[in-house]
């Protein structure tokens, strides 16, 4: 039997075991929803394009599944880009299907024509357009499978109207075999020996861990290799909830604005042992300051991580999961006694800490609230700025997939969104959005959403009047010159959530802000936004600034 | 260092946007591309030769295997093999130079393609550095244009 184009996407979408679809209708992809109409999906419509992807984004960090997104031709589809590029960065599995215009109209500027693979090429990991309803099924089944695989990452499928109507029989491939793409998943077994070797041997080792323990589900296998080796921990933005943060081992985050012992514990290492992280350059700082004394083992699914930023002295190219396995089959405990001494000594001299002795609400004040009133078990996501440093350092994560937040490409707009899709793949989970009043700005259309689905959302606005991340940079590092980050007038955002049907609720003293986070932690049915009048000009310390090395560490404010 | 990286493609539609596109947004610059048929009909060979330190090569490398269309990479300047361009040269050709050109192209075995009073235009095929020495020569004659295919590559054996 024949099928339409856009049936056999349906039944592909079928076969994947899709529960959740993001997206927005519009002229190139209604024959694709008069299918949609009656499938057993359940169909998120955002307010706009920039929505679904980041909810599917955030559906898919906090699920491990792929998100799934439609969209329309022309500026359905330039919408997306930020949210690609985004899960790009991050190595987030999405599959985007898009509409295109007619196969015949193709490139004669018909009416909301955009070239999107062309424009999506250098931000995802691999796109298509098809031109055959024969191929349609098999482009499916691939760009689910390229997604979610090896290192994974945003696939987009361009679809021309008259492919959707157009019929074909369908079958769908049980596996599929691509002759360019044949990722790694088992390390080298000569280099797992080198490794444990240099281990073993190591005197000031550091275990560096980023999101790929997160994305390759090997957090248990982390924590038996560090129970077996005694090795301490930092982790990237995105390693956050690797490793329980609260264990003595922990360092809590490293770079620009990670701890001071995380950052001086790396600097001295004699062995820096990478696992899923990139050595990005807010990781790193300065490169040849970096590390003056470690050897490195890095372990990676994409070979051109390794070595790419920072010479590497064992490779393994390798699932983090599978890795790990096979180090703790062979690892022994190195003797680091001294060196444990030595970093706990600097945990205790140089804390995290922020000035808690005024009335006006600090920052990190609420962010240790909420992190107290929900016992460190909801799941966080943020914006980009201050509000995403803050929540890094002042929630402890222990579990993964309970930090959510744009790393590499540091998406303003994003949490809120993404918060959507968490918390449909978390109905169990309280989820908080932790905005800045500039990014919240930024998507607030998809408030409607969280009404709508009655999704219990806490956004809490660390509202400081200004774009505060920028602010502090031209305080510490342009004069002072303020230039056009402190917004002269702002929304009510009381009226704001209230005009959406959600709740609003302002607070301006230190002594109401955990009675507000109760409140808001009562309310089951509906968003709550949280409007906390912070101090405007608090900054967010230890800094590292950019360019420079972790021995020229900002750890507060000058006089 | 320049490298000669023969790259193995699919035979799909955007290969070669998405392997210039990779240049260019790495800051990677091409000296010479060239896109061949090769015996398999789905296939395709693209030579690319790339000036740049043995860690931007090893990264250039790295970053197309990573392209899903890629199938192969091979550095054959790291190995043994045979390179071939074509050039065309149009120089020109006073009636008093003619016969000093005819005779270099004899010695170089280029043919001569095209002739008029002014003008003489030659065809030479061979290994780059060959047609480097050529061209060299045919210099002095006043080069008015001058074009090369960019240079493919296939392993000896």
């Amino acid at each position: 039997m024949k099928l339409t184009g856009s049936s056999i996407i349906i039944e592909c979408l079928k076969k994947e075991g899709i529960e959740y679809i993001f997206g927005y209708p519009g002229g190139a992809v209604i024959p694709l929803f008069h299918s949609l109409y009656i499938a057993p999906f359940k169909f998120i419509l955002s307010r706009h394009e920039q929505g679904a992807i980041h909810a599917a984004d955030g559906y898919a960090r906090a699920s491990g599944k792929p998100g799934v997104v439609i969209a329309t031709s022309g500026p359905g589809g330039t919408n997306l880009v930020t949210g690609i590029a985004t899960a790009y960065m991050d190595s987030i599995p999405i599959v985007i299907i898009t509409g295109q215009v007619s196969s015949d109209m193709i490139g004669n500027d018909a009416f909301q024509e955009a070239d999107i693979t062309g424009i999506t090429r250098p931000i995802t990991k691999h796109n298509y357009l098809v031109q055959d309803i024969n191929d349609l099924s098999v482009i499916i089944k691939e760009a689910f499978y390229i997604s979610s695989s090896g290192r994974p990452g945003p696939v987009l499928v361009d679809i021309p109207v008259d492919i959707f109507k157009s019929k074909a029989s369908f079958n769908y491939p049980e596996k599929i075999d691509i002759r360019g793409y044949k990722p790694v998943y088992m390390g080298h077994p000569i280099q797992i020996k080198k490794a444990c070797e240099l281990i073993a041997s190591s005197k000031k080792p550091v275990i560096y861990a980023g999101g790929g323990i997160i994305i390759s589900n090997a957090s248990n296998e982390l924590r038996s290799f560090i129970k077996k080796t005694n090795i301490p921990i930092t982790t990237t933005l995105l390693g956050l909830g690797a490793f329980p943060e609260t264990d003595p081992l922990s360092l809590e985050m490293l770079g620009m604005h990670g701890t001071y012992y995380a950052n001086h514990a790396v600097h001295d290492s004699d062995l820096l042992i990478a696992i899923g992280a990139r050595f990005d350059d807010r990781v790193t700082g300065i490169i040849s300051k970096f590390i003056p004394n470690a050897k490195v083992i890095h372990i990676d699914i994409d070979p051109a991580s390794v070595s790419k930023n920072v010479n590497v002295d064992v490779p393994i190219v390798g699932d983090c999961k599978n890795v790990l396995c096979e180090l703790n089959k062979q690892i022994t405990k190195p003797i680091i006694d001294v060196w444990l001494a030595k970093i706990n000594d600097m945990k205790k001299k140089h804390p995290l800490t922020f000035e808690n002795n005024t009335n006006k609400i600090k920052p990190q004040y609420v962010i240790s609230k909420i992190y107290e009133l929900t016992k460190g078990d909801a799941i966080i996501c943020t914006e980009v700025g201050q509000n995403q440093m803050w929540a890094a350092q002042f929630y402890k994560y222990s579990k993964p997939r309970s930090f959510i937040s744009s790393g590499g490409l540091g998406t303003m707009g994003y949490g809120f969104p993404a918060s959507i899709g968490v918390q449909l793949a978390r109905p169990d989970k309280r989820v908080f959005d932790i905005a800045g009043d500039g990014s919240i700005q930024m998507n607030i259309q998809e408030l409607i959403v969280a009404v709508e689905h009655k999704l219990p959302i806490i956004i809490a606005i660390i509202n400081n009047g200004c774009l505060g991340m920028v602010r502090q940079w031209q305080q510490l590092f342009y004069d002072k010159r303020y230039s056009h980050t402190c917004f002269n007038s702002s929304p009510d955002f009381i009226k704001l959530a209230e005009a959406y049907g959600a709740i609003g609720i302002k607070i301006d003293y230190k002594k109401d802000v955990e009675t507000a986070i109760k409140k808001a932690l009562q309310i089951h049915d509906k968003p709550i936004v949280l409007d906390f009048h912070v101090e405007k000009e608090e900054n967010v310390y230890p800094m590292v600034p950019a360019g420079k090395s972790f021995l020229d560490t900002i750890m507060r404010e000058l006089a | 260092m320049r490298h000669v990286i023969s790259v193995k493609v699919g035979n799909r539609a955007g290969v070669l946007a998405r392997v210039a596109g990779l240049f260019s947004a790495r800051g990677y610059n091409i000296d010479s591309l060239a896109v061949s048929a090769t015996e398999h009909e789905d296939t395709s060979i693209m030579t690319i030769v790339v000036k740049g330190d043995d860690k931007i090569i090893e990264q250039v490398k790295k970053q197309l295997n990573k392209l899903i269309d890629i199938i192969k990479i091979t550095d054959h300047s790291i190995l043994p093999s045979i390179q071939r361009e074509l050039a065309i040269i149009k120089t020109n050709a006073l009636s008093s130079k003619k016969s000093e050109i005819i005779h270099l192209s004899e010695l170089f075995n280029a043919e001569m393609i095209d002739i008029t009073n002014k003008t003489i235009t030659l065809a030479l095929m061979g290994d780059p550095e060959k047609l480097d020495k050529f061209i060299e020569l045919l210099t002095p004659y006043t080069i008015r244009e001058l074009i090369r295919t960019g240079r493919v590559s296939i392993l000896k054996g």
